[in-house]
C-alpha cells in the first residue's frame, strides 16, 4: 500500500518530523529564559514583551511569513548571515524554516512554561537560596523539575503546532521537495494537482496526529492535577 | 561594630504601605525570641537577616561576620543561615531524603569536626521511619520536623525560624516542641525564633527582642524583659515572668522539690526528679501576693524574702509591683498584680524590705 505511493510523501513527511523536532528543541532553548524571565521580573515592561512574543497569535500566518522573508532575504539580517558561509539568503532554506516555526510558536511555548513557572511561586526558590543553593542550581534543581508539566505541555504544543502550519512556510520556504515542502505544503499540492487520494492519506494522517496530540495535553493535564500539591 | 559573640542587625525600609525600621544586638547563642503582634514586621525582619528581602538601608553580623552594610551584601545563598519557614515548604519532588539533603551538595566532602551529620539530624528529629518516605504522605508536624532537620543540614551558623508552629494543631505542637527544646540543647546554634504566643517563648527562649508596628520596642533577657514595667508584657492581664531554676532538693515523701534560683528558693510539687538539672518555671503576677512580714500557718508553700523595686500603676484599681528576690533584693526578678487599696492599707513603698507569696509555680516540660 505505501509502496504505491508516490515517494515524495515519504520525503514530506520525514521534513515535517525533522523540522518540528528542531524546532521544537530550538523554541524550548529560547523560550525557557523568555518565560523566566517574564514570571520572575517586576519590571513594568514585561507585558510588552509577553505580547510581542503573543503576536503570532493573532497576525495572519502570511503576514508574519511576510516580515520573516524581508528579515531573511538577501537585503535582511539573514542575507547576511547567508553570507557567512557563502550562501545569500535563509529564507527558502531548511534553516529559513527554522526560524520561522521558532517565531511562530514561540507563545504556544513560553505560555505554558511562563503558567508553570509562576505556579511555583517563590517560596521554593527561597528555601533552595537558604540552602546556599546559588540561582543556577535552584533553577535547575528545583524550577525545571517543578515545572515539569509545563515544559511537557510546551514542548508537544511547539511540535504539534509546527507540524501544522503553512502560511508561514509557504511564505519563507515555498515548495521545494525534501528542503522546504513539508505535510502542509504537500495535501496543497496533492489538492492542487487533483492527487485525491494522497491528499486524503495525508490530511486523515494529519487528523489522527491532531486527536493524539490534544487527547495527550488532556492527560497529561488531569494528571498533573491528581498529582497536585 | 561586628564582634564576635553577638547577632548585630538594623533594616530601614518600606514595603507597600508598612515600614520597617528595626535595629538589635541579641547573643550569637541560645534561642532569642521574637515577639510581636501580627503585621509588628517580625517575619520582615527574619527575612532582611536571611537576606531574601533587600532594604536600601541594612546593616546584618552575625558572630563576627558581615552579611551585609551599606557597600556589601551577601546574597542568599552566600550566608550560613538555616531557615523554616511558617509552612514546612517542602520540595514535593524530592524524597525526605533528598530534601534533608538538599543543601548538603556542592560542599566538601571532609565537614568541618563541628558540623551535623545526617544521623545526628535523623536521631535528634526522630526522623527515622519518615526518610524514605515521599513528603506528600507526612502529617504537618513530620514535615515541619524535615524542615528543620533540612535547615540544620546546610550546617548553618544562626537557624531563623518563622512561627514554625503556627500552621499546626495544639497536640501537633506539644508534640514537636520537645524536638525545637532538644535541639536548643544539643547544639551551639543560635536560633532567632519568630513567634505571637508567649508561651512557645517561654519554654524556648533566653533572650527576647519586642516588636511593634515595624520598630524593636525592647529588647534583653527574657526575665529582665517580662518584669520591666516599661516593656508591655508586664501590663498584660496574663504577664508572668520566667525562670531557670536548677533542681537542688527533693522531698520524696511529700513529691516536693527545691527549685533555686537567683536569690531564692522555690518550692514545687514534682515527679521524676534529678537533683541537679535545669528547671524552666514560669510564675503568674496574678499568683503573688505581698505581705509585710513572713507568713505563719499558711498553705501557701512559697513565701520569701523580696524588695520592692519598682511599682507602676496601671488602673484605678490595679499596680503592678516589680519584686528582687532575696532580702537585698538583688536576685531574679518577680511581678506581682495587687490592688492599689491593699498597697495604700499595708503602706508599701518602694525600696521596702517584705516577703512575696507565690500561690503557683508552673514547670515548664523540658
Amino acid at each position: 500500500m505505501a509502496g504505491s505511493l508516490a515517494p515524495d510523501i515519504w520525503i514530506a513527511v520525514r521534513l515535517t518530523i525533522e523540522l518540528a523536532a528542531v524546532t521544537t528543541i530550538a523554541v524550548l532553548l529560547i523560550g525557557t529564559p523568555i518565560a523566566w524571565w517574564l514570571a520572575r521580573t517586576h519590571l513594568w515592561c514585561k507585558e510588552i514583551v509577553a505580547t510581542i512574543v503573543a503576536m503570532p497569535l493573532v497576525l495572519p500566518p502570511t503576514v508574519l511569513g511576510f516580515y520573516l522573508l524581508l528579515l531573511l532575504g538577501p537585503d535582511g539580517p539573514g542575507g547576511r548571515i547567508a553570507g557567512l558561509w557563502g550562501g545569500q539568503t535563509l529564507a527558502f532554506s531548511f534553516t529559513g524554516l527554522v526560524i520561522g516555526s521558532v517565531v511562530y510558536s514561540l507563545p504556544f511555548v513560553v505560555q505554558p512554561i511562563r503558567n508553570a513557572f509562576e505556579a511555583i511561586g517563590e517560596r521554593p526558590l527561597e528555601v533552595a537560596a537558604t540552602l546556599r543553593a546559588p540561582p543556577w542550581r535552584a533553577f535547575w534543581t528545583v524550577a525545571v523539575p517543578l515545572g515539569r508539566p509545563g515544559f511537557l505541555t510546551a514542548a508537544v504544543l511547539g511540535f504539534a503546532h509546527t507540524v501544522g502550519e503553512f502560511g508561514v512556510v509557504l511564505m519563507i520556504g515555498g515548495n521545494i521537495p525534501g528542503e522546504t515542502k513539508v505535510l502542509s505544503v504537500a495535501v496543497y499540492d496533492y489538492v492542487e494537482t487533483s492527487q485525491w487520494r494522497e491528499a486524503s492519506i495525508l490530511s486523515g494522517g494529519m487528523a489522527i496526529f491532531a486527536f493524539a496530540v490534544i487527547l495527550s495535553m488532556i492527560l497529561i493535564q488531569k494528571r498533573v492535577a491528581r498529582i497536585g500539591k | 561594630m561586628n564582634r564576635a559573640g553577638s547577632i548585630e542587625a538594623a533594616f530601614k525600609g518600606q514595603l507597600g504601605s508598612f515600614t520597617l525600621d528595626a535595629e538589635f544586638t541579641a547573643p550569637a547563642s541560645g534561642v532569642t525570641g521574637l515577639f510581636g503582634p501580627s503585621a509588628s514586621g517580625k517575619t520582615t525582619l527574619l527575612r532582611c537577616i536571611a537576606g531574601l528581602q533587600r532594604f536600601a538601608e541594612g546593616y546584618c553580623a552575625v558572630d563576627g561576620e558581615l552579611w551585609q552594610d551599606k557597600s556589601s551584601f551577601r546574597p542568599t545563598h552566600r550566608r550560613a543561615v538555616g531557615y523554616v519557614f511558617q509552612e514546612a515548604s517542602l520540595f514535593p519532588h524530592l524524597s525526605v531524603t533528598g530534601n534533608l539533603l538538599y543543601g548538603t551538595r556542592g560542599r566538601s566532602p571532609k565537614p568541618p569536626a563541628d558540623s551535623i551529620g545526617f544521623q545526628d539530624v535523623v536521631t535528634l528529629l526522630g526522623l527515622s521511619t519518615l526518610v524514605d518516605r515521599s513528603p506528600k504522605h507526612l502529617s504537618g508536624g513530620e514535615r515541619q520536623r524535615v524542615a528543620v532537620g533540612r535547615a540544620l543540614l546546610s550546617q548553618p551558623k544562626l537557624l531563623l525560624m518563622d512561627e514554625p508552629l503556627s500552621a499546626l494543631d495544639a497536640q501537633t505542637k506539644s508534640e514537636i516542641l520537645p524536638f525545637l527544646q532538644r535541639l536548643r540543647d544539643s547544639l551551639s546554634l543560635p536560633i532567632i525564633y519568630v513567634s505571637h504566643d508567649m508561651r512557645e517563648i517561654e519554654r524556648l527562649a533566653e533572650y527576647l527582642i519586642l516588636m511593634e508596628a515595624g520598630r524593636v520596642r525592647a529588647a534583653g533577657r527574657l526575665n529582665q524583659l517580662q518584669s520591666d514595667p516599661a516593656a508591655p508584657l508586664a501590663r498584660e492581664q496574663i504577664a508572668t515572668v520566667t525562670f531557670d531554676s536548677v533542681v537542688s532538693g527533693y522531698d520524696a515523701g511529700y513529691g516536693l522539690a527545691t527549685l533555686t534560683v537567683e536569690g531564692g528558693q522555690f518550692i514545687a510539687p514534682m515527679a521524676n526528679v534529678t537533683i541537679g538539672n535545669r528547671q524552666r518555671v514560669t510564675i503568674a503576677a496574678a499568683d503573688v501576693s505581698l505581705a509585710r512580714e513572713l507568713p505563719l500557718r499558711t498553705t501557701v508553700l512559697n513565701n520569701l524574702p523580696c524588695r520592692i523595686v519598682s511599682v507602676t500603676r496601671i488602673a484605678t484599681s490595679e499596680m503592678i509591683v516589680v519584686l528582687g528576690l532575696g532580702t537585698d533584693g538583688l536576685g531574679g526578678r518577680l511581678l506581682a498584680r495587687i490592688t492599689r487599696w491593699s498597697w495604700d492599707q499595708n503602706k508599701f513603698a518602694e525600696g521596702m524590705a517584705i516577703y512575696c507569696q507565690i500561690k503557683s509555680v508552673t514547670l515548664l516540660a523540658s
